[in-house]
C-alpha cells in the first residue's frame, strides 16, 4: 500500500520544502570561484546560456554567458537563482525507505539494498501479473541521453509498453499538429528571424512569465516595425503594450482561428500560389471556414467583431510574419485543434519557410523539445520513430539487440496510466522528474491511485510530493551533476555540462537505471560508462529518422554553439557520408531536401506539400453554466517553474511571489462582496481551494486565474478536469467552469504551514 | 580604473515586463552583495501590470550628495555617484528625502545609506552591469549611444528631468518615444505626484472596446 506513512506534517519538517538562501561562500565576496562551467539554465525551454561558479565541489553563483547566441547572458529570475537550489537542505543524500515508526515517514537504506528492493519488487509483481503491470513515468526535464536510456529501460529491459512522460502535460497538442501539418515536429525558424518581420502573433503565450527571454525579440521586432498581436484571457505584460490585444474567452482559440480564416478568404488575403503548390486540403478548410461568420465567431469568442478584422487584415496583407502559441491554445480538450487552426492561418499566408517568417510553439520545458523525440512518448521509438511502424521497429530492435517481436507497442498516456493504476492493471510505478500529484488534473484522483499501487519507486534529488507515496526513493541527480544534451526551443541541440559531483550516496540518474537493469538480471543494453556513450548510440538510433540526430557530436555542439536537428551523418539525396553538416536552423526552405519528400517538396510527406486541416471548434469539456458561472483558468508565474519542486525550495523566488492568489476582475469580486486580499474559495465539480483574492483589472471579469505551482490545498489541479484531448491526450488545464465565494476564514492550512509548503 | 566614457545606461520602461531578473541579479553583485538596490516598482497592479525598473540615475549634480552633511556620497570622475562611504556616513536620511528619484535608502540595522554603484566592480573594469547584462526584455540597456541608436529606431533617450523648479541632468539615459523626444526633451517626474497622472492610463490598443476597459462588454 501506498498511503503517505505519516502526517504530511512530519515529511515536511524533514524534507521540505525549506528555503535555500545566500548564506556563506555564496555570500562572501571575497571567496574566488575555482572554475566558470559553461552550461544551460535548469528549468524551461529557452535554456539560457549560464556560466555557473564552482568552488569545492559546490556551486557558489552564476556569472552571465554573453557569447551564447540565444540569450546573451540575459535571464529570468529563476535563472539567475537557480544556483540557490545546490547544497540544499532538502537534498536527498541517501536512499530512503517508507517507514511509518519514524517521524518523517522515511529512513535511510543502503544505496544496494534499495535497487535489490526495486529490482526483487519489480521483478515479483512481473512474474505474477505479467510485464505489463509495471508503470514507468519520464519527464521532459531530463537530458536526451536519459530519456533515451529510459525508453529503452522499458522496453528491453521491463518489457513493458506502459511509459509516459509529463511532456504529455505540455508539448503534445503541438507536437501532434505539427505532425499531421507538417509531417515533422518542431519550431521552423531560429528566434533570430522574428527580428524584421511585419506582424508576430502570439496566441496563448504568456512570454513574459513562461518565456521571459523570447521578449526582448518580440521588443526589438516591434522596433524594427513589427505589430504586435497577443490573444489571451489575461493582460499579460507583453499584452499591455502590444498593438493589438484579443480578450478571447477561455477555450474558444479553434473558434477564433476559423473566423480569422473566413474573413482573410473572403478577402482574397491568400497565397494561392503557395496553396496550390505546396498544400493540400485548403478546400474542405475553406468549405468548413465558412460558417464562421463575423458575428458567429464574435459571439463565441468575446473579441469584438472590429478586433477580428484588424488582426485579420494586419495577418492577410502582411509580407513577413511569425505566429507562435504555447499551452494558452494547447492545454484543451481541443487543444490539436487549436493549435492546427494556427498552422492554417500560416499556410494560407504562404509565410512559412523563409527568412523572416515562421511558426513555432514555445516549450515550456527545459528538453520539451528533445524529450519527446526519442522514446519516453508511449507511441514512439528514438528518431521520432512511430512504435507501431513495423520498419520502424526492425531499425530499433537492431540498434538494440533484440528480436523486434520482444518489443512491446504502444503504450498509453500518462494520465490514462493512472486509470490502470486505479483498474488495477498496473501495480508498480517507477517515477523520475514527473511530480503527478500536483501536476496532474483533478489530483484527488491522482492520490487515490498512488494509495493502490503495490509498489512504487521515485528516483529524485528533493523528496516531490508524489515520493511521498513511495516504498523507496532513490538519490539521482541534480542538472549541475551530470553531462548531456537538450534540444531547446528553436530546435537547437546544445550541451548541459557537468559543473559538481553529485552527493553522499546519490548518483546520475542513467547509472540508477543501469543499477536496476542488473540487478534485474537483464544488464544487456545497460552498461553505458558515460553520457556520450549513450549519446552515441542515440546517434545511430535516431538515424534515418526525422528527427536525425546522427550527425550531431558534443564538439559540433560545443564548437558551434548549438546544432539544430536534423543534422545527417549521410547526406539524405545520395548516402554519402558527411562529416560536416551543421544542422538545419530552417525548415521547409524552397528547394530543401528531406529524406520523407525525397524532393518532391519541402515538406516532411511524400508529396512534399503540407497539409491543411479542418481544425474544428469545439466547446471545452465542463464548460461554465449556470450552476458554475466563471472560467477557472491556470498557468505560471515568472519566479515558480510547474510544480515547484526546485523552485519552492529557492528562498529568493519564493520571497518574489510567495502563495498562489485568485486573480479575478473587479467587477467579478464586487459582484462577490471580496476585497483584494480577501480569502476567496473558488469550486468546481472535482474540488475546493482557499486562497486570498487578487483583484486586479487584467483579466476578464468572467473568468479567474490560478497559478499552479503549490502542492496539497493550494493546488488548482484539485479543481481542473480530466478532461483530454482525443488525439493529443493533453489534459484540459485552461478552463472549466467554476464558482467563486467569500471563504468563511483562513483555510486550515494557513496555520501550520510555511508559504512554499 | 573607470567606466568606459562611451558606455551609458539607458532605461526604457515601456519594455519592462516586471520579471525582477534585475532585482535579483542586483543582490548578486560584488559591492552589495546579498541585497539588492534595484526598485521594481509596480505603478498600479489594480489596474494594469505595469511595473518600471528604478536604478540610481546618477545626477551630474547630484542631490544626494549636495544635502549630505557627512560629505559621504562622492561622485568618481566618470560619472557615477557612488554608494555612502562606511566612515562618513552618520545615516541622517538626508539623501533619502532629497533624492528626486525616490533611489538610496537607509540601512538601520548597518547604520549606512546604500544604493546602486552602477555595479561599479563590473562596469569599472569594462563590464556591463548585472541587471542590464540579465535584463529578458532589454528594458534596461547598457552599452553606447551609437547602439541603442541602432537597435531602437522608435525611441530616442532623453536625460533631462524637471523636479518641480529643478532641472537634473543624468548620466543614466530614459528612452521616450522619438517623437516626443524631439517636442519634449525632457521628463516631468513630479506629474506622478497628480491624482490622475497621464503616464498611469493604461493604453491598450483593443479596438472596438470602450476607452480604457478592454472588458466592458464582457457580461458578469
Amino acid at each position: 500500500m501506498a498511503q503517505i506513512p505519516v502526517d504530511p506534517l512530519g515529511i515536511i519538517n524533514q524534507f521540505g520544502p525549506h528555503l535555500s538562501s545566500m548564506t556563506g561562500v555564496r555570500l562572501s565576496t571575497s571567496v574566488e570561484p575555482e572554475r566558470l562551467v559553461k552550461t544551460h539554465c535548469c528549468f524551461c525551454g529557452q535554456q539560457c546560456g549560464i556560466q555557473l561558479k564552482v568552488r569545492d565541489n559546490q556551486v557558489i553563483g552564476f556569472e552571465p554567458w554573453e557569447d551564447f547566441p540565444f540569450n546573451r547572458g540575459m535571464l529570468c529570475p529563476k535563472g539567475v537563482k537557480r544556483y540557490l537550489q545546490g547544497s540544499h537542505p532538502d537534498r536527498l543524500t541517501t536512499a530512503l525507505r517508507r517507514d511509518a515508526s519514524s517521524a518523517s515517514g522515511f529512513s535511510s537504506m543502503p544505496y544496494a539494498d534499495a535497487i535489490e528492493r526495486v529490482a526483487s519488487e519489480i521483478g515479483r509483481i512481473q512474474q505474477k501479473h505479467g510485464q505489463g503491470a509495471v508503470g514507468v513515468l519520464g519527464g521532459a526535464s531530463l537530458t536526451t541521453e536519459k530519456t533515451y536510456l529510459l525508453g529503452k529501460f522499458a522496453r528491453v529491459c521491463l518489457k513493458t509498453p506502459f511509459i509516459d512522460y509529463n511532456g504529455r502535460l505540455c508539448m503534445v497538442s503541438a507536437g501532434a499538429a505539427n505532425k499531421k501539418a507538417f509531417g515533422i515536429d518542431r519550431t521552423t525558424n531560429p528566434w533570430s528571424d522574428m527580428v524584421g518581420t511585419d506582424v508576430i502573433w502570439v496566441a496563448g503565450s504568456n512570454v513574459a512569465e513562461c518565456s521571459p527571454i523570447t521578449t526582448n525579440y518580440i521588443w526589438q521586432a516591434r522596433e524594427q516595425g513589427a505589430r504586435i498581436i497577443v490573444q489571451d484571457p489575461r493582460i499579460t505584460p507583453v499584452a499591455r503594450t502590444c498593438d493589438l490585444y484579443l480578450p478571447v474567452k477561455p477555450g474558444r482559440d479553434a473558434a477564433l482561428f476559423a473566423g480569422v480564416l473566413q474573413i482573410m478568404i473572403e478577402r482574397d488575403w491568400l497565397d494561392h500560389a503557395f496553396i496550390a503548390e505546396h498544400t493540400v486540403g485548403f478546400e474542405q478548410v475553406a468549405e468548413y471556414c465558412r460558417e464562421w461568420t463575423l458575428s458567429r465567431t464574435a459571439d463565441v469568442t468575446g473579441v469584438p467583431q472590429r478586433a477580428l478584422l484588424q488582426a485579420a487584415e494586419w495577418w492577410g496583407t502582411a509580407k513577413t510574419s511569425f505566429l507562435f502559441h504555447a499551452r494558452g491554445i494547447e492545454h484543451h480538450s481541443n487543444g490539436v485543434q487549436n493549435a492546427l487552426g494556427t498552422i492554417n492561418l500560416v499556410l494560407a499566408s504562404g509565410r512559412i519557410g523563409k527568412p523572416k517568417s515562421g511558426y513555432g510553439t514555445i516549450v515550456g520545458q527545459a528538453n520539451g523539445q528533445g524529450g519527446r523525440e526519442h522514446g519516453q512518448k508511449c507511441d514512439q521509438l528514438p528518431g521520432w520513430r512511430d512504435i507501431s511502424n513495423p520498419d520502424h521497429r526492425r531499425y530499433i530492435a537492431g540498434v538494440w539487440g533484440v528480436d523486434e517481436q520482444e518489443l512491446p507497442g504502444p503504450g498509453v498516456d500518462a494520465y490514462e496510466l493512472f486509470r490502470k493504476i486505479d483498474r488495477g492493471e498496473i501495480k508498480a510505478l517507477l517515477s523520475i522528474c514527473f511530480n503527478p500529484k500536483v501536476s496532474l488534473p483533478d489530483n484527488a484522483f491522482v492520490t487515490r491511485c498512488l494509495e493502490k499501487l503495490e509498489f512504487f519507486a521515485v528516483i529524485d534529488f528533493f523528496l516531490n510530493d508524489t515520493a511521498w507515496h513511495a516504498d523507496v526513493v532513490l538519490p539521482g541527480s541534480l542538472h549541475e551533476e551530470d553531462e548531456g544534451t537538450v534540444t531547446q526551443v528553436e530546435g537547437r541541440i546544445i550541451k548541459i555540462n557537468k559543473a559538481v559531483d553529485c552527493p553522499g550516496d546519490a548518483r546520475e540518474d542513467w547509472r540508477i537505471i543501469q543499477d536496476i537493469a542488473t540487478a534485474l538480471g537483464r544488464p544487456h543494453g545497460f552498461t553505458f560508462e558515460h553520457p556520450r556513450a549513450i549519446f552515441e548510440e542515440l546517434r545511430i538510433a535516431s538515424k534515418g529518422g526525422v528527427a536525425d540526430y546522427s550527425g550531431v557530436t558534443y564538439e559540433k555542439i560545443t564548437q558551434h554553439l548549438g546544432v539544430f536537428w536534423p543534422c545527417y551523418s549521410e547526406d539524405p539525396r545520395t548516402g554519402a557520408p558527411i562529416d560536416d553538416h551543421l544542422g538545419t536552423p530552417r525548415l521547409f526552405e524552397p528547394g530543401s531536401y528531406n529524406p520523407v519528400a525525397r524532393g518532391s517538396g519541402p515538406f516532411y510527406f511524400p508529396d512534399g506539400r503540407a497539409r491543411f486541416n479542418v481544425a474544428d471548434y469545439r466547446p471545452p469539456v465542463d464548460d461554465a453554466n449556470e450552476e458554475f458561472p466563471i472560467y477557472l483558468t491556470t498557468g505560471r508565474v515568472v519566479s515558480q517553474f510547474l510544480s515547484g519542486t526546485q523552485t519552492r525550495r529557492i528562498g529568493p523566488l519564493v520571497k518574489q511571489y510567495p502563495e498562489p492568489r485568485i486573480e479575478m476582475h473587479p467587477r467579478l469580486a464586487t459582484k462577490l462582496g471580496l476585497a483584494d486580499g480577501d480569502w476567496a474559495t473558488a469550486e468546481t465539480r472535482r474540488g475546493t481551494i482557499t486562497l486570498r483574492a487578487q483583484v486586479v483589472t487584467t483579466i476578464r471579469p468572467d473568468t479567474i486565474f490560478i497559478p499552479y505551482h503549490w502542492p496539497g490545498r493550494k493546488s488548482p489541479n484539485q479543481l481542473t478536469v480530466a478532461a483530454q484531448d482525443p488525439i493529443s491526450k493533453i489534459p484540459q488545464y485552461k478552463v472549466c467552469g467554476c464558482r467563486v465565494r467569500r471563504a468563511d476564514g483562513p483555510p486550515e492550512y494557513a496555520a501550520t504551514l510555511e508559504p512554499q509548503q | 580604473m573607470a567606466k568606459p566614457d562611451y558606455l551609458l545606461f539607458f532605461i526604457d520602461p515601456n519594455r519592462c515586463i516586471g520579471c525582477q531578473a534585475c532585482v535579483q541579479a542586483c543582490s548578486e553583485c560584488d559591492t552589495h552583495r546579498g541585497e539588492s538596490m534595484i526598485h521594481l516598482e509596480f505603478i498600479s497592479r489594480s489596474e494594469s501590470v505595469q511595473t518600471v525598473p528604478v536604478v540610481c540615475m546618477h545626477c551630474d549634480q547630484p542631490t544626494c550628495a549636495e544635502v549630505c552633511p557627512a560629505d559621504a556620497i562622492k561622485r568618481t570622475g566618470d560619472g557615477v555617484v557612488q554608494s555612502a562611504r562606511k566612515p562618513r556616513c552618520i545615516a541622517c536620511g538626508n539623501c533619502v528625502v532629497a533624492c528626486p528619484f525616490g533611489v538610496p535608502e537607509l540601512y538601520e540595522d548597518r547604520k549606512i545609506m546604500m544604493k546602486c554603484d552602477m555595479c561599479y566592480d563590473r562596469t569599472s573594469v569594462g563590464r556591463k552591469p548585472m541587471c542590464a547584462t540579465v535584463c529578458p526584455s532589454q528594458a534596461l540597456f547598457f552599452g553606447s549611444r551609437e547602439q541603442i541608436e541602432q537597435l531602437r529606431p522608435l525611441s530616442a533617450p532623453v536625460n533631462t528631468f524637471h523636479f518641480g523648479n529643478q532641472t537634473i541632468t543624468t548620466q543614466v539615459q530614459i528612452m521616450v518615444p522619438r517623437a516626443l523626444a524631439k517636442t519634449a526633451p525632457h521628463v516631468d517626474v513630479a506629474a506622478a505626484m497628480d491624482d490622475q497622472p497621464r503616464s498611469r492610463a493604461v493604453s491598450l490598443k483593443m479596438v472596438g472596446a470602450v476607452e480604457g476597459d478592454p472588458f466592458a462588454e464582457v457580461e458578469v
